[in-house]
């Protein structure tokens, strides 16, 4: 028989003041602060603001410091501020055309206008451990050169004036939004980049890698990878007019992906798109993979049965916070849960029990 | 004067480049004691939805939030009015800008430019430029070693 009970109140106390002290590590060795975090783990900070789909590099970076580094926790963190914020609006779309430009690599046109602009990035690096981080090595200052003041047009508008690849034609409608309403199937493809953009990092590079080994190919070449800030501009009803709000830096990828034409389509190069806040370019490649594979319906191609043009699926299981929140509260006490599958075995056992022995008999 | 009269793309600059303060400059240049003024809606945090487009070029969708500060004031002295929105959660942030607002709309404007907005606005192009510059670097420049009908 199952009593209800209470208690736990200074065990949980003691567990929190644990939690605290460890957080701290050594006290002999100096604390971090939230602006090194900010600056030095850029990386981390940019990854808790996508998924915590919260533009705060401060706010991030105290999540991360809160949370011991575990990133899915400071996401977490993120997720629950955010709720308490009154919203003030929508921005306009981001024009990512006039992007202050970081890094801006093509892997489908070598003589892009504009040029292939490495940025600072960890590809050509040897990846091996550099000890003289370890040592406190001061960095050497970044080279300059003259930069160009012409603006860097999207690669894929050489393919479009061919009309060798499809093109997407402005709209105006007011997207879904996942904050607002709960996620409804089928999902428009605006909401389904809503959703991956705030998806977990390693579930989106998963499925976008498995369609690349061949669970719903796509034949992606990575069209552009442009990384850098843009402003946000937002109409301002109490002064008529659009204003500048900020400025955030985002990663952009398009992939040009091979399309054999369908019933309603000639043969010509589609599209998939990926963006995400901060340098998080793995993320943004992945989702633009995801995103053209999970359109296949659209453009009217075979659907292989694979995981990522599941939209359900590829929905449903994206978002990390859903998926630990889930997958973490089965930790907790479960006691009547539990003791009623006890119950129930210890019964099925004493009918078999007493079956055997009316057959013995 | 009423806000219709003013060149609203000036304005627009000015709100923009407060906007992408740095709290702490911002403060630096406008140090206390501030110009007496009552809040008609004081700072208040909150998150505006930042949209992109599909394919860059098609139809919206939401991104995600950042965190933006509004403010609105009014001088006490000639009654005009100032509005603020601006990056982050600086309730300071968001009053000097309104402030700088409303003071650019007055006799004072030539003085709050050159105070204020000029320097703002010399650091944030030579920090742009210096970013450019080091992109720049990182250009890619190709040389053709052979030419297939060469070899």
């Amino acid at each position: 028989m199952y009593v209800a009970v209470k208690g736990g109140e200074r065990a949980i106390d003691n567990a929190h003041a644990f939690l605290a002290e460890e957080r701290r590590g050594a006290p002999d060795i100096a604390e971090l602060t939230v602006p090194q975090i900010r600056e030095q783990l850029r990386l981390a900070v940019n990854r808790v603001m996508a998924e915590g789909s919260l533009y705060d590099p401060d706010l991030a970076a105290l999540a991360i410091k809160q949370a011991r580094g575990d990133l899915i926790e400071a996401i977490f963190l993120i997720r629950a501020y955010r709720t308490t914020l009154p919203r003030h609006g929508a921005s306009q779309p981001i024009d990512t055309g006039k992007m202050s430009i970081t890094r801006r690599v093509s892997a489908t046109f070598k003589d892009a206008p504009g040029g292939q602009i490495l940025g600072p990035t960890f590809d050509y690096t040897h990846r091996l451990l550099d000890f003289t981080l370890a040592a406190n090595g001061e960095a050497p200052a970044a080279p300059v050169a003259p930069a160009s003041p012409d603006p860097v047009p999207h690669i894929t508008k050489f393919l479009n004036r061919d009309g060798l690849i499809e093109t997407a034609p402005p709209a105006e409608d007011t997207p879904a939004d996942l904050t607002r309403e709960p996620l409804s199937l089928p999902a428009s493809r605006p909401l389904r980049l809503q959703a991956l953009a705030r998806g977990d990092e390693g579930f989106v590079l998963s499925l976008a890698y498995s369609t690349q080994r061949g669970y719903g190919r796509t034949h992606a070449f990575v069209g552009e990878l442009r990384i850098g800030t843009v402003a946000v501009e937002m109409q301002v009803p109490e002064l008529g007019f659009a204003v500048e709000i900020g400025e955030i830096e985002v990663t952009e990828c398009e992939t040009v992906n091979q399309f054999k034409g369908s019933k309603t389509e000639p043969p010509q190069f589609t599209r998939g798109y990926g963006l995400s806040f901060g340098q998080t370019e793995r993320k943004s490649i992945a989702m633009a993979l995801v995103d053209r594979a999970l359109r296949w319906k659209e453009l009217g191609e075979d659907n292989s049965g694979a995981p990522a043009q599941d939209e359900e699926f590829v929905l449903a299981h994206c978002d990390n916070i859903q998926a630990t929140g889930f997958l973490e509260h089965i930790k907790l006490p479960h006691y009547v849960d539990f003791q009623s599958e006890l119950e129930l075995i210890r019964h099925l056992r004493a009918e078999a029990q007493a079956a055997r022995q009316e057959a013995a008999e | 004067m009423s806000v219709q009269e003013l060149p609203t793309e000036d304005r627009r600059a000015w709100m923009g480049l407060l906007a992408r303060a740095r709290p702490e400059r911002l403060a630096a240049l406008l140090p206390a004691p501030l110009p007496a003024h009552a809040d008609l809606r004081a700072p208040e945090i909150g998150a505006v939805m930042v949209r992109g487009r599909v394919s860059a070029s098609g139809a919206p969708f939401n991104l995600g939030e950042m965190t933006v500060t509004r403010c609105a004031l009014r001088l006490t002295d000639c009654g005009t009015v100032g509005h603020a929105y601006v990056q982050g959660r600086d309730r300071d942030h968001a009053r000097r800008a309104a402030l700088v607002d409303a003071l650019m709309q007055t006799g004072r404007a030539a003085a709050l430019r050159a105070q204020v907005l000029d320097p703002l606005a010399a650091e944030e192009a030579a920090a742009r430029g210096l970013r450019a510059a080091k992109a720049a670097a990182t250009r890619v420049e190709f040389f053709t070693l052979v030419r297939g009908e060469d070899a």
